[in-house]
């Protein structure tokens, strides 16, 4: 199913949440919408899942205006960042319950829940209490569960922000082969570029309610749209007309057009790199990122005077 | 006064039972509730019969204002100690840790650190047991009689009505009222100063 | 610790003069007399009378008020609207107003002279000094129980699980009885306990607009009270007893449900 919202606003009093957002989520993509805290991406996906009303716009799905249509009418699976487990029933009971109302015989039922099970890995835990789960495996029932009623959408807010490093790096990994298997319209919402980068293909970047920038990975990165969207994916510094990223600047022993003169601070060894700290002549600090081996063909050392230039750099954006 | 005596009883109380261990604890945790699941009525009967004309261990408080305080004693129990006994739980003891290495004596890590917590926690508590306290009639009509000694607002109100004399009823009724809205905005007053240091 | 003696020492004496002595007098009296008297006592028709009056009134009382108090809190937690601080403080009125005052105001307003008396004794309809009036009383001094353990709870549930559930597919009634209800399942249960405590126990409201006749609006706590006036000291002994036990029972079920309620 495919996804557009249309000049869509929701404000909170005199908050403004989501500012005139419009976007296009193509049949079976993995979209991750990126953004800060109180960028309104959380919002704009609940407000895609029905769960918020937007003050204006619409939401269509499949091209149907769906902005008047209950979340229980919109065939939207929806995965919480603090799980919503229901407390009260066993694993089994949470899997099953979107076909539990929509009363689907009980072998149907059985069958479904026992698949989902296996795919998400919990098979022993069926007639355990969500209390009774890590973190992890709580996520991994609340997604089974979002599976069950085979929903046409899969919409996930911050899903992994509440479980820690190594548990967030298994189960990203696993949306994505997921997906892959899947193929069903994935949305899920982070603050992670990190994340937003690894997992989607395509990425909507969102802040203070607007949208500022959607495409693939290697577009934002390469050819951000705003200097918030190259900020927030990844060190960025002003470099005479231009930005930089560390990996992109060319350090030299003597001047030429474009290049501008830094001091060197500090090295710091960091695996088979080397990170260089420089400051320029005006007091503004930026970090280089070379080969180790590159490092030691110049003979670099702290306190010498070198010479920066954006050589390498693909960063068409002007300051 | 019965509000005072279950201040100072039903915070020991509480004490005792969140920071103390002994055997039937449970049973006497429990057991605190007891004025709660006892018909007033029958609480009266059964303290006349202790602590009346035919008491076999000798005390006859019957008609008297002690009888009456015995009484509301026994109604009240559970109010302070159980709005201080969650309070109790939640209690950091890093605080009193924290005091103890700073050279506090044990009386005055009570005073200063444990006893502000507390403070709204008992407050609370006494509010109730005297809203209750003011209104009890069950458990006194038995003990207390109806002399002009002993009569309390709640009987008064009672015999005024049997009587015919409902204005005068209504009288008392509407002094009643007033006293317990006082109450309850006083409370409220001194709630709030009391947890202004968690508001800041 | 000949600290932690004292104070324990304390804490229970208090416990013991206030609490539990006299609790075990009246099992002592009471079948001090023998068991007979407390058989004939029991079986006395006006005694089984008074009895059947007061359940009947709990009987009605109990649910009307778990009734009010789940959808009262669903409201107040859930819901804004107009005078919903005034719903709360109403809530909260009986627990703090004396059961004479309550009863009181029936009595005014069912009266003959009151505001609504006239017209239910136009119509041959009695309130006042009958089971009505009984029934009134009684559901109007166990209101809050329900309710004030309903809404802390339902406050602490917070919305997600049932907006999880709308977008599982579940309408507003599956919502309610599939996810809200069974997870405030405890605190409505232990609220009924108290409520139905409470209505067991009434004496107050109820001696005031009764009028306290023998075999006919004779409730089991006023019966202890008549009794004693006149001198039917086992009477009174007997009927106390079955409210004590009936009170053992409440508290065995208030111990045991209290712990699922507060997780």
């Amino acid at each position: 199913m495919s996804i557009e919202v249309r000049n869509i606003s929701k404000r909170f009093g005199d908050f403004v949440a989501v500012d005139d957002v419009s976007l296009e989520i193509p049949d079976g993509s993995l979209t991750a919408v990126l953004g800060p805290s109180g960028s309104g991406k959380s919002t704009l996906l609940r407000i895609i899942a029905g769960l918020e009303r937007p003050d204006s716009g619409e939401v269509l799905l499949s091209g149907k205006d769906a902005t008047d249509l209950a979340p229980q009418r919109r065939d939207v699976g929806f995965v919480f960042q603090h799980y919503a487990a229901f407390k009260h029933m066993t694993v089994r009971d949470n899997i099953a319950f979107a076909l539990t109302v929509r009363k689907r015989p009980k072998h149907e039922i059985r069958a479904r829940v026992d698949e989902l099970l296996e795919l998400v890995q919990l098979q022993g835990y069926a007639d355990r209490y969500p209390s009774k789960l890590s973190g992890g495996q709580r996520q991994r029932m609340a997604l089974a569960r979002a599976l069950a009623a085979k929903p046409r959408v899969l919409l996930l807010d911050e899903p992994f922000g509440a479980l820690d490093a190594r548990v967030r790096a298994e189960l990203r990994d696993w949306l994505r082969r997921l997906h892959a298997e899947v193929h069903v319209t994935t949305v899920f919402v982070t603050h992670d570029q990190e994340e937003a980068m690894e997992v989607a293909d395509r990425v909507a970047v969102l802040n203070q309610g607007r949208l500022e920038q959607v495409g693939g990975p290697a577009e934002l990165y390469d050819r951000p749209a705003s200097e918030f969207v190259l900020r927030f994916l990844g060190d960025a510094f002003k470099l005479g007309d231009g930005f930089v990223r560390p990996h992109e600047i060319t350090l030299r022993r003597l001047p030429s057009d474009d290049a501008v003169e830094v001091r060197i601070e500090r090295l710091v060894v960091v695996g088979a790199d080397m990170r260089i700290e420089l400051v320029d002549g005006s007091g503004e600090r930026m970090t280089a990122r070379l080969r180790r081996d590159d490092v030691e063909d110049l003979e670099l050392t702290p306190g010498e005077i070198v010479w920066a230039t954006p050589e390498q750099s693909r960063c068409v954006l002007a300051p | 006064m019965v509000v005072a005596i279950n201040a100072v009883l039903g915070t020991i109380t509480a004490w005792v039972l969140v920071r103390d261990d002994f055997r039937g604890k449970a049973l006497v945790n429990a057991v605190i509730d007891l004025p709660f699941a006892l018909p007033t009525i029958v609480a009266g009967l059964t303290l006349l019969t202790l602590y009346g004309p035919y008491s076999p261990v000798g005390i006859h408080l019957a008609f008297t204002r002690g009888a009456i305080v015995l009484a509301l004693c026994f109604e009240t129990l559970p109010f302070v100690v159980r709005t201080v006994q969650p309070v109790l739980l939640e209690l950091d003891t890093e605080m009193e840790q924290a005091a103890r290495s700073l050279g506090a004596g044990q009386f005055a890590v009570f005073r200063r650190i444990v006893l502000p917590n507390l403070l709204p926690g008992i407050l609370s508590g006494c509010v109730l047991a005297l809203a209750r306290a003011l209104g009890e009639i069950g458990s006194i009509v038995l003990i207390a009689g109806s002399t002009l000694h002993t009569q309390v607002a709640s009987i008064l109100i009672f015999n005024l009505v049997q009587g015919g004399q409902t204005t005068q009823a209504s009288a008392v009724a509407v002094v009643l009222l007033a006293a317990a809205f006082v109450l309850l905005l006083a409370f409220g007053i001194l709630r709030f100063y009391a947890t202004r240091h968690e508001r800041a | 610790m000949p600290r932690k003696l004292g104070l324990r020492g304390i804490a229970l004496g208090y416990l013991v003069v206030v609490l539990l002595a006299p609790l075990v007098m009246v099992f002592y009296r009471t079948f001090q007399a023998g068991l007979h008297p407390i058989w004939a006592a029991l079986s006395d028709p006006n005694t089984v009378h008074a009895f059947k009056v007061t359940l009947i009134a709990a009987a009605i009382a109990v649910p009307l008020n778990t009734l009010f108090g789940v959808l009262c809190g669903l409201a107040i937690v859930r819901r804004r609207f107009p005078g919903k601080g005034l719903l709360n403080a109403f809530i909260d009125l009986p627990l703090a107003v004396s059961p004479v005052v309550i009863g009181l105001c029936l009595y005014l307003l069912y009266g003959r002279d009151g505001w609504f008396g006239s017209w239910f004794l136009g119509h041959g309809i009695q309130i006042l000094f009958a089971l009505p009036s009984i029934v009134l009383a009684t559901v109007f001094v166990s209101v809050p129980f329900v309710a004030r353990e309903v809404i802390p709870t339902l406050r602490e549930l917070g919305t997600e699980q049932e907006q999880a559930a709308a977008t599982l597919g579940a309408t507003g009634w599956q919502r309610f009885w599939r996810i809200t209800l069974p997870s405030i399942r405890w605190a409505v249960i232990y609220g009924v306990v108290l409520t139905t405590a409470r209505c067991l126990g009434e004496y107050g409201a109820v001696a005031m607009v009764s009028g306290g006749v023998l075999g006919k609006t004779q409730t089991a706590p006023l019966l202890v009270d008549n009794y004693m006036n006149n001198f039917n000291t086992t009477g009174a002994y007997a009927a106390s007893l079955v409210l004590a036990l009936i009170a053992v029972v409440v508290l065995v079920a208030m111990t045991l449900v209290k712990p699922r309620e507060s997780t």
